[in-house]
């Protein structure tokens, strides 16, 4: 590939880097205010009940004890955090009011002088629960007669949406072979090691709340203005603020109204910081919980003819933008296969536990999985080679851009290339004499792969599909670039970053455009009061929208520096050069003025500045999504994403026949998300993302016991893969750059975990093929899996339901 | 009733720390709150993901399973004790950045804290040695690849 | 030992979460420990003392890295901590003919370091192998987990299986306990609160061909085991076991040993077949619970596969001397 940039795509190190590892990080836990106090909360212990009373006076005796805040209070005077779809019954407060709905549902926060003394007044203020019906399981909750978490609303379901791209009931019928199946996708999430955590401040004078959060989330500081009944401007977010790993779920929303309401109110600087317990039962950051029934037409030849998805996934108590993440996969629903006709039902389904928040890829892993294991069983069913069959139904290069059924419109790929490669890198047939040899020796071993895509950008415009009032269709970002007197460049982004490398990014682009050592460029960012728009790092768009969006100012100030030097020497720009940040007259090199001459001018001498222009040396840019701006048509045809990005897993996994136990033996994954800025950051996003996916494949679950509680509540049952866990792992890249975007960039942020369940519930599966067996239901434990061995062997015996997990 | 406090000398970094604390506040809490050497991060609170991890007398423990009150008359280095006399990177921390071991940074220090430890003992380890050096301290980030790297990095540099 | 209500059932997961659960308590809000009085103590006699002073308001802090999680989620509060770890007294290892001692605040790390106690106890190395992570191991103590009894922590299911002997200090006097009698149940032991655990005496097989073993299963390295199981074999030089001992940690409430099935190994070649019916009779005799990462017939399964593994490890490494 030729390389025509000087930094874009190489070797560099990361600004961010150096501070974190000398231990300067600056995160929310560190923000220490004077006088601060320090909440902790009273949570439910019913999945469902009425609150009959609440006696504070116990805790309110304690030493230290500062305030007691129960949601009788909160809610008259807070207004309800809002809700994505169209469901306006339902309410969502930070505290519950009369009722309550999950376990570890917050009932009472209690504001301190220390954190440990605010547990001890939580421990003792006395809340009279009344017992109500509960149910913890979807198709229970659609069920009638199941109780009604919100019954306001007069339902469980939230959510329910039917489309039908292309003649799919047509293609059922004509097709040879039809087959159907569930896979299921357990309820896990990112779990950073951060816990989120929020200070705020009220300044009575200025009539501003401070907020300094550890917060990814579009639209933060407008949604704490309004349920605080704060004119927008009445809000900052500090957006300097070190956020310790995100990958979608820091949204502490709840936690801000409260943190900030009692900031306002007690006129004291107060900080939540949730302990992990909190985190994991209360924090609302659990990801989807979901189900599919997969349906697929094909004929003998593996050429797949439609498909039929039905998603249902358990929300939880509340919702916010968590149904969405039935959305997004719209975009790719017929991931990089060319499926002609596609229906797809969804369904989002309102439970008694923890609410579902936004998770690393938005829906988009497990429809991946589901879709993944539909191409796996058509392989089985045909007894076709699994590798065969894809390349049958991959999108050609050729075909590019490649318009799906349900409207999006895939920007670019090469992904036969990319499984090529892949299979070179891991020796596919070595593999496969490794895998034989294995079986041979009474192992049961297993070969994985999963062709997936990455759709990147994040242009939500699944939100108006699916809530026709709710007509948002831009999701723009922006940069302002500024050089100063000296000559110095400094980039300003507008939202925080949970480990993205944004800092380098912006300082790579920049340096890119004006030609000038990125190490040189400092990154700030505004708080949100100074800040141009921007949509926060989700759905894998910075590269893209925050580095268009640097590009495109870095770009105004070389134009300007350009049209500086034309006005000096009188000439038309299109006369002069721009090199390393000075410009010359082509072909007189010596006629030439410098960087600090032209920043001089700028700043200092209007009289030599070209008219029109304005003094100073700035530039702003706010960038539209490309190809978004679209509303649905009539049959819910619209543009969601831009970008594509393509991966493809191969992983080898051996279990232990007689235990269950798996291990992951080598892992390749290959890689096209066009332009990579910085390769480091790409990969290590990746290699992230691919750990990740192991934990949500084979470790990682939320149970619920029958009567609603949190059973993995602590990190000795909530089990986040260990680097014991995860194998050594190897990338290889490719790169289709897009299209679309300014450097052919294309997203990589939810890399890896988007194909890794896919891949490795391919290989345990295939390693389960030759007893029979198969496993479709994530996380593959050690006693799902044992199950499934247990049973191919001892098929009479089956074993009574253990007296936990859901 | 106020809790009773209970003097304490430790010397932290190099530098004699003296304080009162009361017998609850854990090491983790001390550390950050009181001294604000706030590289030293919590993760979990309850023993499992590493990320508070400190040297005590020059072994790597976990800074939320002592109390500070313990700590008295011991010696503790903190992710901020790490850099060389100069102030400048050490080894490790440099081959960090030079192999992007961290994203987010927040369990950065406590990867730190294990990985020295590994090459103080063990000066040229094996990716396994690595592997289990650091299996108690949770990443979300990067998936432990680059991080392995980077140690493995950092041996190859001070064996020179 | 725990002061939990309800102390016969098996936990059903590993903390707070399912502990709460079932042992009825109240699932709060905390992870800061309670307020506690707090003392460290000079010596082992200054420790009794104030043991026998507070008594069951009291506990002894050794390494804490259970102690401490449990205290900060408010599972145990104490009133008075007694906190033994500056007691140079209670740090030793001494190796005599037929046993080991260890000092009940000795590191887990300086056990595992201890070459020559490696070679003289192998199975407590091996069991140290499985035990958390070198960030736990430096700060943990043998007696500690011993005194925590922990049903699948590894060092009492190879107290257990090699009948160690645990000698209890108080300001009465010491009294010494066999392994088999310390354990009574899941966090439980005969531990009375004015006791401290002083040292630990870990026989010595003196046979020139012993082999030993310690396997488990954990959903990851280092986490509590679903199971376990410790082997340990003496062979003659014809290959004819002439002593045997095996046990299962984590398939009831307490570690178990199985000294009357082990002793019919006892003149055989321990043949596979020896081996696994050994082992079929063994994991009939465990009691094991259900929680939400194993159930009750899985743990079973495991522990007569896991028993069967450390037997053949432990032979095949006798037969190799």
């Amino acid at each position: 590939m030729t390389e025509p940039f000087k930094y874009i795509g190489k070797k560099r190190r990361t600004k961010e880097d150096p501070r974190f590892v000398s231990g300067r990080g600056r995160y929310v836990a560190d923000i220490a205010l004077p006088g601060m106090k320090h909440v902790a909360l009273v949570a439910s212990p019913h999945a469902s009940a009425r609150i009959v009373s609440i006696d504070a006076k116990p805790a309110l005796a304690l030493p230290g004890v500062l305030y007691v805040l129960t949601g009788e209070e909160f809610c008259a005077a807070t207004d309800s955090l809002a809700t994505g779809v169209d469901a306006p019954k339902l309410t969502r407060f930070a505290l519950a009011n009369g009722v309550v709905r999950y376990a570890g549902e917050w009932v009472a926060a209690v504001v301190a002088d220390t954190r440990a003394l605010a547990e001890d007044a939580a421990e003792v203020v006395e809340v009279e629960y009344e017992p109500l019906p509960h149910v913890i399981d979807a198709e229970r909750a659609m069920r009638p007669g199941a109780p009604l978490v919100h019954p306001a609303h007069g339902s469980n379901v939230i959510l329910h949406k039917k489309f039908v791209w292309g003649s799919v009931d047509e293609a059922f019928a004509k097709a040879k072979h039809t087959l159907a199946f569930r896979a299921t996708w357990g309820r896990s999430s990112t779990v950073p090691i951060e816990t989120f955590g929020v200070a705020a401040q009220w300044d009575p004078g200025t009539e501003i709340l401070d907020v300094w959060a550890s917060i990814q989330m579009p639209k933060y500081p407008d949604q704490v203005a309004r349920a605080l009944r704060l004119p927008g401007n009445g809000v900052r977010v500090h957006y300097d603020v070190d956020v310790g790993g995100s990958y979608g779920v820091k949204r502490g929303l709840k936690h801000t109204v409260l943190a900030g309401y009692l900031a306002k109110k007690l006129k004291v600087p107060v900080r939540f910081i949730e302990d992990r317990l909190e985190n994991l039962r209360g924090g609302d950051m659990q990801g989807p919980d979901r189900f599919f029934d997969m349906q697929v037409a094909f004929d003998s030849d593996g050429t797949i003819r439609a498909w039929k998805i039905r998603a249902v996934d358990d929300v939880g108590a509340y919702a916010g933008r968590a149904p969405f993440q039935l959305g997004k996969p719209i975009t790719a629903i017929c991931g990089p296969y060319r499926i002609p006709a596609v229906e797809y039902d969804a369904t989002s389904v309102l439970t008694h536990k923890t609410p579902q928040e936004a998770v690393r890829g938005f829906g988009q892993s497990p429809t991946n999985f589901a879709m993944e294991r539909t191409i796996d069983r058509v392989a089985a069913f045909l007894k076709m080679d699994r590798i065969e069959l894809r390349r049958k139904n991959l999108i050609r290069s050729d075909q590019f851009p490649y318009t799906i059924p349900s409207g999006s419109t895939y920007d670019s790929g090469d992904y036969h290339a990319v499984l090529d490669k892949a299979l070179a890198a891991i020796d596919y047939p070595a593999l496969v004499a490794r895998r034989e040899a294995a079986r041979k020796s009474g192992k049961l071993a297993g070969i994985g792969i999963s062709t997936c895509l990455e759709p990147s950008g994040g242009n939500s415009a699944f939100e108006v599909l699916l809530n026709p009032k709710n007509e948002t269709t831009t999701w723009m970002d922006s940069c302002l670039v500024r050089v100063d007197l000296a000559g110095s460049i400094t980039g300003v982004m507008n939202t925080s970053s949970s480990g993205q490398g944004h800092e380098s990014l912006v300082s790579t682009v920049i340096g890119e455009v004006l030609e000038r050592d990125p190490g040189t460029v400092r990154v700030v960012r505004a708080d949100s009061l100074s800040a141009l728009p921007s949509n926060s790092p989700v759905g894998s768009r910075m590269a893209i929208m925050l580095g268009g969006a640097a590009a495109g100012a870095a770009k105004h100030i070389r134009e300007t520096l350009v049209a500086i030097a034309a006005h000096n020497f009188e000439c038309s720009p299109e006369d002069l050069e721009y090199r390393g940040g000075d410009v010359s007259l082509k072909g007189a090199p010596e006629k030439k003025l410098g960087w600090d001459q032209l920043v001089e001018i700028a700043h200092r001498k209007f009289h030599r500045m070209p008219p029109g222009v304005e003094p100073g040396l700035q530039a702003k840019f706010v960038w539209e999504v490309p190809t978004g701006g679209g509303l649905p048509d009539a049959e819910g045809r619209v543009q969601i994403y831009p970008c594509y990005s393509f991966e493809t897993h191969l992983v080898y996994v051996e279990i232990d026949p007689d235990t269950g136990k798996p291990s992951l033996g080598r892992y390749v994954c290959g890689h096209d998300c066009g332009v990579m800025i910085n390769p480091d950051i790409v990969h290590g996003m990746t290699y992230g993302g691919i750990a990740h996916g192991i934990g949500a494949a084979l470790y990682e679950k939320f149970s619920y016991t029958e009567d609603g509680q949190l059973a993995s509540g602590t990190f000795m049952d909530y089990l986040l893969p260990s680097s014991m866990e995860v194998p050594a792992l190897a990338i290889v890249d490719h790169c289709t750059p897009s299209p679309l975007t300014t450097f052919g960039q294309k997203g990589s942020g939810e890399a890896g975990y988007l194909g890794a369940p896919a891949a490795i519930a391919s290989a345990v599966n295939d390693a389960l093929a030759p007893l029979g067996s198969a496993v479709d239901t994530l996380p593959m434990s050690h006693l799902a899996i044992w199950k499934a061995i247990h049973l191919s062997r001892h098929p009479e015996r089956s074993e009574g339901s253990p007296s936990a997990g859901s | 009733m106020s809790e009773a406090l209970h003097p304490v000398v430790v010397e932290v970094n190099g530098r004699r720390r003296e304080a009162h604390v009361p017998a609850r506040l854990s090491l983790v809490d001390w550390l950050r709150d009181e001294l604000r050497l706030t590289g030293t991060h919590v993760g979990c609170e309850h023993g499992i993901c590493g990320a508070c991890s400190v040297m005590l007398d020059g072994e790597p423990v976990r800074s939320c399973l002592m109390y500070a009150v313990q700590a008295n008359g011991h010696r503790i280095t903190t992710v901020e004790g790490l850099a060389k006399p100069d102030g400048s990177l050490s080894a490790l921390q440099d081959a960090f950045c030079e192999t992007h071991g961290l994203q987010c940074g927040y369990c950065t220090s406590g990867m730190l804290i294990a990985a020295q430890d590994l090459l103080n003992r063990i000066p040229d380890p094996t990716e396994e040695q690595i592997r289990d050096a650091i299996g108690g301290n949770l990443c979300r980030c990067t998936g432990y690849q680059q991080i392995v790297e980077a140690v493995r990095l950092a041996a190859e540099r001070m064996k020179e | 030992m725990l002061q939990l209500e309800r102390p016969d059932t098996l936990p059903l997961c590993r903390t707070r979460g399912f502990l709460a659960l079932s042992y009825g308590l109240t699932p709060g809000p905390p992870l800061k420990s309670a307020p506690f009085e707090y003392a460290r103590a000079a010596s082992l006699a200054e420790a009794c003392d104030l043991l026998a002073r507070y008594g069951g308001d009291s506990k002894v802090l050794a390494g804490g890295q259970s102690l401490v999680p449990m205290m900060a989620m408010r599972l145990v509060r104490p009133a008075f901590l007694v906190d033994i770890n500056e007691i140079d007294e209670l740090k030793f290892v001494v190796i005599e003919t037929d046993f080991c001692r260890i000092g009940a605040c000795t590191r887990q790390m300086t056990i595992e370091r201890n070459d020559w106690l490696g070679a003289r106890v192998p199975l407590l190395r091996q069991a140290l192998a499985w035990v958390g992570h070198a960030q736990t191991r430096n700060r943990g103590t043998v007696g500690g987990s011993l005194a925590h009894a922990d049903p699948s922590a590894e060092l009492p299911l190879a107290a257990r299986v090699l009948g160690a002997k645990m000698t209890l200090r108080s300001s009465k006097g010491a009294r010494t306990l066999d392994a088999e009698q310390f354990f009574t149940g899941p966090m439980s032991t005969l531990v009375r609160p004015d006791e401290c655990l002083e040292e630990i005496h870990w026989p010595v097989w003196n046979g020139n061909r012993t082999g030993s073993a310690f396997t488990e299963i954990a959903i990851r390295h280092g986490d509590f085991a679903m199971v376990a199981a410790a082997a340990q074999v003496a062979l003659d030089s014809s290959d004819r076991c002439t002593r045997a001992a095996f046990g299962l940690g984590g398939a009831s409430g307490t570690p178990l040993a199985f000294p009357e099935i082990a002793v019919r190994l006892v003149g055989t070649k321990l043949e596979d077949k020896a081996i696994d019916a050994a082992a079929d009779d063994a994991a009939a005799e465990t009691d094991p619970g259900s929680d939400l990462h194993a159930t009750k017939e899985y743990r079973r399964h495991l522990a007569r596969v896991l028993a069967a593994r450390a037997l053949r490890e432990a032979r095949d490494r006798a037969v190799r001397q």
